[in-house]
């Protein structure tokens, strides 16, 4: 699948392109977090309340002294770490689930499908606070709680995508051969679902990202953890005596959505076979 | 011999008399300012005008204003206008007269004796008298408010021998027991209204009649108090405002520009977040003190479970006060409000004492105790390991929960900080379900009150807030404290307090962080106003406003 062809046709996409450089740019600031600015993020390292671009602090530092620059860099790492681990967890319980109810219909699908309505009902980001509320934060409880409530979408696009192709001939002629359901879903539909599935995952990493920047902005985010959306929170109250706190970590932010949103859209049109037919 | 304090001659600068000549006073000056032909403008300004509503701030809204039942901050700041006790106190904590005109203590220190005010009348019009004194701290207070249950169980009898008199007879000598007379600690209850009925239930509850200077006249919830001058109050021509409003703002920025553009005239407690201070001080036309806060004394201290190893070792307790720069939290976490403590009683409070054991930031100091206890650090540099868990009552302590962390981190002691949400903070901390919190308590102008049940081993009691929650128990200071509240002599009570203060601030059974202040925003234009210990809980009965 990721072959030249692809590349090809992800480059035609310049806006594609751009996300992916921003992404590798943060990619490679979070990896090298601890060698850029060794120590820990969370240090008063400098006076506080210094300006950008001032002795030691490129980006300034916050109300306790402690470094914009560093805290950006660190929270690199949260931010991805959550983005990724969630999304894989909510792709793990919402691809089984779609790919269970599409496969078997009937019953199987309508009980699957109402459980999954119930989750769609209620409001993502109230649900997600009430279980971090609950289970008291910590990266594992946010990135349980972002999950829980990002999964109900990916079953029902695994769910129409299983649907589909359950009809097509070479299901039925696997059918025909006598292969095992999951051999059947895991070998046969699955590769040829993942495209739609691949595609709403990297813009749902974008997703995640924000809902962990919100929970941290109200306070829920894990103590122990430097996060772009708990600089933001601590920095809020501070805004008009000092914009840098809040802007820096706000930029970083709407640069990484934005990469993926820019890299997601890249990836439908390079996988999307409709498209890449009426490419010629 | 009496010791005999009268009212009339002696610190009473907020009376009666030089209250009624000033009126008269104002009167006459009144003319002339207004027909704007004023020759001195700077003496005009200096007299009370009458007239002019006061508008103000109740943050968060107060659940009732019947003061008797609920004695929340702000339930004091708008209920100490329409409610009294029998003494107020001023900056140094000394008594001063309310209700009561004068008082007097028998040489053994059992018989407090108080002279009511004549006159007095509670706001439906009724007379004020002793009996309604013995039924508020006899019956009502006792059933109703846990603090002055503490101190009127105290009592063996508490009479009245005729309308203007009150006697109360201790069981034993309590000096406090002067303490303990300010509007929120003893307010004064009709007993024509509540006696005989369920005080918690009575319909009066909704309409609080109290003998005040400031009647309400209308709540509208959710939007604001409305008090009104009480036309029936008995010091003549008092008091000055036509009223007193008080708006309900829940969101922090909006109340700071309230107070900003003009729209309230004071703020109090925890109005304006810290860090909003710098910037509104440089306002010209607000004046900001921290004055008014002695009554409460705030003191904020790190609370240590003793049950948990090591922090049942004073030397890790004296290590946690080296690696901590007390300096720091007060310039940079609390905005420069505050003092830096050195021991467990506020240095506003009486019977401080400066000369104990005091711990300035050294780390290497810190580190020198850990490894005498043989926690030597391992390859990450840790030698322990500790969870705090910040109040949960606003960012300010959510910042010093971090910066502990950080400044703990420098000695080898590595913290987990704990989130937690107001009800989980209370319940575990009650039930000594906590390794370190933070934590304040007021001290109520003596350490016979407000102190002494922090550290007292029969005040170790699960399931109860604000105790010996630590679970420290030490026999000399538990008598010292015993003794000390029983001391007539204020020489050995001195000395009693004294040597308890020196050997809590070797033992250090909790880290002192910060004897708070709170900042009070006052619009030059309001005169008179927070004067005493309890501040802008006061009456404002002199209060008044200058023209614009």
């Amino acid at each position: 699948m990721i072959n030249a062809d692809f590349w090809k046709a992800f480059a035609r996409n310049k806006g594609a392109v751009f996300g992916l450089v921003i992404l590798a740019g943060i990619l490679v600031l979070a990896a090298f977090a601890s060698v850029l600015f060794p120590g820990d993020p969370w240090d008063m390292a400098t006076a506080p309340f210094q300006p950008p671009l001032s002795d030691g602090s490129p980006l300034g530092s916050d109300m306790l002294g402690r470094d914009i620059a560093a805290g950006i860099a660190h929270g690199a790492r949260v931010s991805l770490l959550i983005g990724l681990t969630s999304t894989a967890a909510a792709l793990a319980i919402g691809v089984t689930l779609g790919a269970l109810a599409g496969f078997h219909g009937g019953r199987v699908d309508d009980a699957i499908m109402r459980f999954t309505e119930l989750f769609q009902t209620i409001p993502n980001f109230v649900l997600a606070v009430v279980l971090v509320a609950i289970f008291t934060p910590s990266l594992t409880t946010i990135v349980a709680a972002i999950a829980i409530v990002s999964w109900p979408p990916l079953a029902r696009l695994a769910r129409a995508e299983f649907m589909s192709l359950r009809t097509r001939e070479f299901v039925q002629a696997a059918i025909t051969t006598g292969q095992s359901n999951s051999a059947i879903i895991l070998r046969q539909i699955l590769p040829n679902s993942l495209s739609p599935i691949i595609v709403s995952a990297s813009l749902m990493v974008a997703t995640a990202i924000l809902l962990e920047s919100s929970l941290s902005f109200l306070g829920l985010g894990d103590p122990n953890a430097m996060s772009w959306g708990y600089m933001i929170g601590a920095a809020r109250t501070v805004i008009r005596q000092a914009w840098w706190m809040s802007f820096f970590p706000g930029l970083a932010i709407v640069l990484t959505v934005l990469a993926l949103n820019l890299v997601g859209e890249g990836l439908n049109d390079a996988l999307n076979p409709k498209l890449a037919r009426s490419r010629g | 011999m009496t010791r005999r304090i009268s009212g009339l001659t002696l610190g009473f600068p907020t009376g009666f008399q030089r209250a009624a000549a000033a009126g008269l006073l104002a009167a006459v000056l009144a003319i002339p300012a207004l027909s704007g032909i004023t020759a001195a403008p700077a003496a005009a300004q200096e007299t009370p005008v009458k007239g002019g509503v006061l508008n103000s701030i109740v943050q968060p809204e107060p659940p009732t204003l019947m003061l008797g039942l609920n004695q929340q901050g702000p339930t004091q700041t708008v209920a100490g206008k329409i409610y009294q006790g029998l003494l107020t106190y001023d900056q140094k904590l000394e008594p001063m007269p309310s209700l009561a005109k004068s008082w007097t203590v028998s040489p053994d220190g059992l018989t407090y004796t108080f002279k009511l005010f004549e006159n007095v009348t509670w706001h439906d019009g009724k007379p004020f008298t002793a009996k309604d004194v013995v039924f508020s701290t006899s019956k009502f207070l006792m059933e109703v408010h846990p603090r002055a249950r503490a101190v009127f169980a105290r009592c063996e009898s508490i009479t009245a021998p005729d309308d203007l008199t009150v006697e109360f007879k201790l069981k034993e000598p309590f000096p406090a027991f002067l303490q303990s007379f300010e509007v929120s600690s003893a307010p004064m209850v009709p007993a024509h209204i509540y006696e005989g009925s369920d005080f918690r239930a009575n319909p009066a509850n909704a309409t609080p009649i109290g003998t005040g200077p400031f009647k309400l006249k209308e709540w509208v919830k959710g939007s604001h108090i409305q008090l009104v001058r009480n036309e029936a109050y008995y010091k003549q021509g008092l008091p000055y405002l036509d009223g007193i409003t008080f708006r309900v703002i829940p969101d922090a920025a909006s109340r700071s520009l309230a107070l900003e553009s003009g729209q309230v005239q004071q703020t109090q407690y925890s109005d304006v977040e810290p860090f909003e201070v710098p910037r509104l001080k440089a306002l010209p036309n607000l004046d900001l003190s921290t004055k008014g806060y002695e009554f409460v004394a705030p003191l904020s201290w790190l609370e240590i479970n003793h049950r948990v190893k090591p922090l049942d070792d004073k030397r890790f307790r004296k290590a946690i006060a080296y690696a901590i720069d007390r300096k720091f939290i007060r310039d940079k976490i609390w905005f420069g409000l505050g003092r830096v403590p050195t021991g467990p009683i506020n240095s506003v409070v009486k019977f401080y004492d400066p000369k104990v054991t005091t711990y300035e930031p050294n780390v290497e100091k810190a580190k020198a105790l850990l490894d005498e206890m043989g926690l030597k650090p391992d390859a990450k540099g840790v030698r322990a390991t500790v969870k705090i868990m910040p109040m949960p009552y606003g960012e300010t302590w959510t910042r010093l929960g971090e910066y502990l962390k950080q400044a703990l981190g420098k000695a080898g002691i590595a913290v987990t900080l704990e989130s937690t949400d107001a009800a989980g903070w209370s319940q575990r901390v009650a039930n000594w379900d906590y390794e370190i919190t933070t934590n304040f308590l007021y001290q109520y102008g003596d350490p016979a009150l407000g102190v002494a049940r922090t550290y007292i081993s029969d005040n170790i009691r699960k399931g109860v807030l604000f105790t010996n929650t630590m679970g420290y128990s030490n026999p000399k200071v538990d008598a010292l404290f015993a003794s000390a509240a029983r001391e007539i002599d204020p020489a050995k009570r001195q000395a009693d307090y004294s040597e308890v203060q020196q050997i809590l601030a070797d033992e250090l059974p909790v880290v002192w962080l910060l004897e708070m202040e709170f900042p009070t925003f006052l619009d030059k234009r309001v005169k008179n106003a927070n004067k005493t210990a309890i501040g802008v809980n006061d009456t404002y009965e002199d209060v008044w406003l200058a023209a614009k």
